[in-house]
């Protein structure tokens, strides 16, 4: 055949057949390579991403104690024997017994400060992890000079080292910025204390808020748009509307929050028309304020996910429960919404944990920036996680960073397991007609 | 037998008036039910109303400012300055940072995430894709205000060390365009790997018969017939890069820049420079609003002016996406 083809003029011979063959193939190759390559970039990319996250969250701080814990120990507990690490002598300074501690502190600090202290709660009745930490805050005064990375710590240990042997009074400790006391601890000015806790019952509560509002009223709309709406161009609008919504950017919704929730409705917000909340909080910028926005934000979410869910209910279901003389309401929620809930709130969580994961519609409500007393209500004011991480990395001093890094790591962690929860709840009870 | 017979004769006996009064097939009125769908439709409008409600809240404040002494529209579309302090607003400093990050970010985003999904449709094996699939889904869920953190802390560190600290600023419109690619790579290849998947295989296998290779298929065949998904996950990409706040509040810079003139921006392409810091429109409102800002200032009302701005550019690439979607398909 081919020898027949190859007489007629201008087609190519057999060699330059092979070479084009040749040639495509090598052109295959390369793209091959490069579409390789340029997966590679991305996963790289990405772990840097999360590597830099660890990167910061661990490493050696250079740390100038006002006392030193030997010193306390040498005077108030002469036989104990003070380690030779600095970290475990923080901890003998929690295990003394409690009237040494209270005699500790009552050596140390100001008449006025002791006051303070027993009006908030008496020495004697706190117990001994309570008035060790208090020792360590007030008394010994651990100052972070100055800090390193997890990758400088590592691979320039000799330098540093050299540097901390300069600073007057300094001794380095290999520290764990995510440790426990940074998630129990409230916010405070000085890095060595502060913690993430004000921040995490915050987003609990704004979230709990959001859920309360969008979960019902998101599936209320997805049960309307399927099963009652009939076909036409009220349904065609909110179906355009929707999808729409779904686009707006995360910054506008905190514009209609600012100027509906916490400006129109401020009494309603602010808790002054149920005489609740005071002077600071009345102001409408409070943790209902940014629920009900993050709800508005994550409803076309829910809408979305959840009219899909039950779309694949199967038409026979509902077809069996009319046949044998049920309304449509008790179709809906006795035989449509058992059969979508897994689906439902496998897209529920995803939109839960993006409502987690929202920070400038918070910023633009008016989140706190600094509060150290725990939310008590709907209508306290609030921080987030994310806003502290804001806050935190907007910083200058590398100490904040680090923090800023540690909460990034719990708010990963949150995320994680939501997330996963929902990956379970789908494989739990997906069922299959 | 005949004791059981008897029965349905009886039956028969019972007046037919009773049994109309016992058995009534006519649907009845439910209250109830008439409330849960007064509620059902009530959810479904919301989503109009809220729409409503940030199309007049972003209007009746942007035409408050507007109606200011000090502020003009044709000032607002023309002037090179923004500087509230002094009583000018000039939107371009503003929305050129915006284009500015978005254009890097696309720049970036766009060929690497069509790349990866072309990788993980139409070459990697199914073990592979499996898992790469799920992590690039799980990592556009990642807040961006991790994204911003990331922007900050390395890749500002990398381009200042890569470039010399003393052309790049700390905070710059580079890096946080860089990162703002790197946050919608994800959702790039996501979507588009989606479109590409559905591609039924008998094209692909119809290709392969006539000898085609396999990049030969990916490019000639399979991919026109994704266009598409591929145009739609582009322009939301897009979108997305648009309205990204949380990366350039942290990482592009806390003021507007400036320009003396439209003479000045052009000369030397300033406006284009990635290395100095600029504030986009969502930066700008960040940190206007971030303090405790009076109801009445023109601070105020000028977030509005700037978040409409904003609404309009992302509405008409939304409108552009469901267009895209509608023109390149192709039904099989």
């Amino acid at each position: 055949m081919r020898d027949r083809v190859s007489q007629v003029p201008g087609y190519p011979d057999e060699k330059q057949f092979q070479g084009f063959i040749r040639r495509r193939r090598r052109r295959g190759a390369m793209w091959r390579t490069l579409f390789l390559i340029a997966t590679s970039v991305g996963i790289v990319v990405l772990s840097a991403l999360l590597l830099n996250i660890l990167d910061d969250s661990f490493g050696y701080v250079a740390v100038k104690n006002e006392i030193e814990p030997a010193a306390l120990l040498a005077t108030y507990a002469p036989k104990r024997l003070p380690m030779e690490r600095g970290g475990a002598d923080y901890q003998i300074l929690r295990e003394l017994s409690r009237d040494v501690q209270v005699q500790i502190l009552r050596d140390h600090l100001s008449q006025g400060l002791i006051r303070r202290l027993e009006s908030e709660q008496p020495l004697d009745q706190r117990s001994q992890e309570e008035l060790g930490d208090l020792i360590i805050e007030r008394v010994v005064e651990p100052h972070f000079l100055a800090s390193w990375s997890l990758f400088d710590s590592v691979f320039h240990r000799a330098r540093i080292k050299a540097e901390v042997a300069e600073m007057d009074g300094a001794s380095l400790r290999f520290y764990s910025w995510l440790n426990p006391k940074f998630v129990v601890s409230p916010q405070s000015s000085h890095p060595e204390f502060a913690g993430i806790r004000t921040a995490i019952l915050g987003s609990l509560w704004v979230v709990a808020i959001t859920i309360l509002f969008s979960l019902p009223v998101g599936v209320a709309a997805a049960i309307y748009l399927e099963e009652y709406g009939q076909k036409g161009r009220l349904n065609d609008l909110i179906e355009t509307n929707i999808n729409n919504l779904a686009g707006v950017p995360s910054i506008i919704y905190g514009l209609l929050g600012l100027a509906i929730f916490v400006r129109a409705l401020q009494p309603l917000t602010g808790g002054s028309l149920f005489g609740i909340g005071d002077a600071t909080t009345n102001n409408g910028r409070t943790i209902i304020s940014a629920g009900l926005t993050l709800g508005l934000l994550i409803l076309p979410i829910i809408i979305i996910n959840a009219r899909e869910a039950i779309r694949a209910v199967p038409q026979g279901i509902r077809q069996a429960s009319y046949g044998l003389g049920a309304t449509r309401w008790q179709t809906v929620w006795h035989h449509v919404l058992p059969n979508a809930m897994p689906g439902i709130l496998t897209g529920s969580i995803l939109a839960i944990s993006r409502a987690f994961g929202e920070t400038a519609p918070l910023v633009v409500i008016g989140a706190s920036a600094f509060i150290i007393r725990d939310p008590d209500g709907p209508f306290s004011k609030f921080t987030t996680m994310t806003i502290q991480i804001y806050q935190w990395t907007a910083r200058p001093q590398a100490e904040f960073r680090h923090l800023a890094a540690a909460g990034i790591i719990v708010l990963l962690a949150l995320l994680l397991g939501l997330n996963a929860t929902a990956i379970w709840l789908r494989n739990r009870y997906q069922r299959s007609y | 037998m005949q004791s059981d017979l008897s029965q349905p004769i009886q039956a028969m006996n019972v007046p037919v008036a009773q049994h109309q009064e016992v058995i009534d097939l006519r649907r009845r009125r439910r209250a109830g039910e008439s409330l849960i769908h007064g509620f059902l439709f009530l959810s479904g409008v919301l989503s109009v109303f809220t729409t409503v409600g940030i199309v007049l809240v972003l209007l009746s404040q942007a035409l408050a400012f507007f109606r200011r002494p000090e502020v003009s529209l044709f000032d607002f579309l023309t002037k090179t300055t923004w500087q509230p302090a002094i009583g000018e607003f000039g939107i371009f400093p503003l929305v050129n940072a915006t284009l500015l990050t978005s254009f890097i970010a696309v720049i970036v985003a766009l060929p690497l995430g069509l790349m990866i999904a072309i990788y993980l449709s139409e070459y990697a094996s199914a073990p592979a894709r499996r898992i790469i699939k799920p992590v690039l889904e799980m990592l556009a869920g990642v807040p961006t205000v991790v994204y911003g953190f990331f922007a900050l802390t390395f890749v500002t560190a990398i381009l200042r060390a890569l470039l010399g600290s003393d052309r790049v600023e700390i905070f710059n419109v580079g890096s946080a365009g860089l990162v703002i690619g790197i946050l919608i790579l994800p959702l790039v290849a996501s979507m588009s790997e989606d479109a590409l998947h559905a591609v039924p295989g008998a094209l692909r296998e119809a290709a392969f018969g006539l000898g085609a290779t396999r990049l030969e298929t990916t490019l000639r065949i399979v991919l026109p017939a994704a266009l598409s998904g591929i145009s739609a996950a582009f322009i939301v990409a897009i979108s997305r890069a648009v309205g990204e706040t949380m990366i350039v509040a942290i990482a592009a810079g806390a003021g507007p820049r400036n320009f003396k003139s439209w003479a000045d921006a052009v000369t030397g392409f300033k406006f284009l420079n990635p290395f100095t810091a600029a504030e986009t429109m969502t930066g700008h409102m960040v940190r206007i609003s971030g303090g405790d800002l009076s109801y009445d200032s023109i601070d105020y009302d000028s977030i509005f002016a700037i978040g409409l701005t904003l609404f309009v550019m992302t509405l008409a690439l939304n409108i552009a996406s469901r267009w895209a979607v509608r023109r390149f398909r192709e039904e099989y």
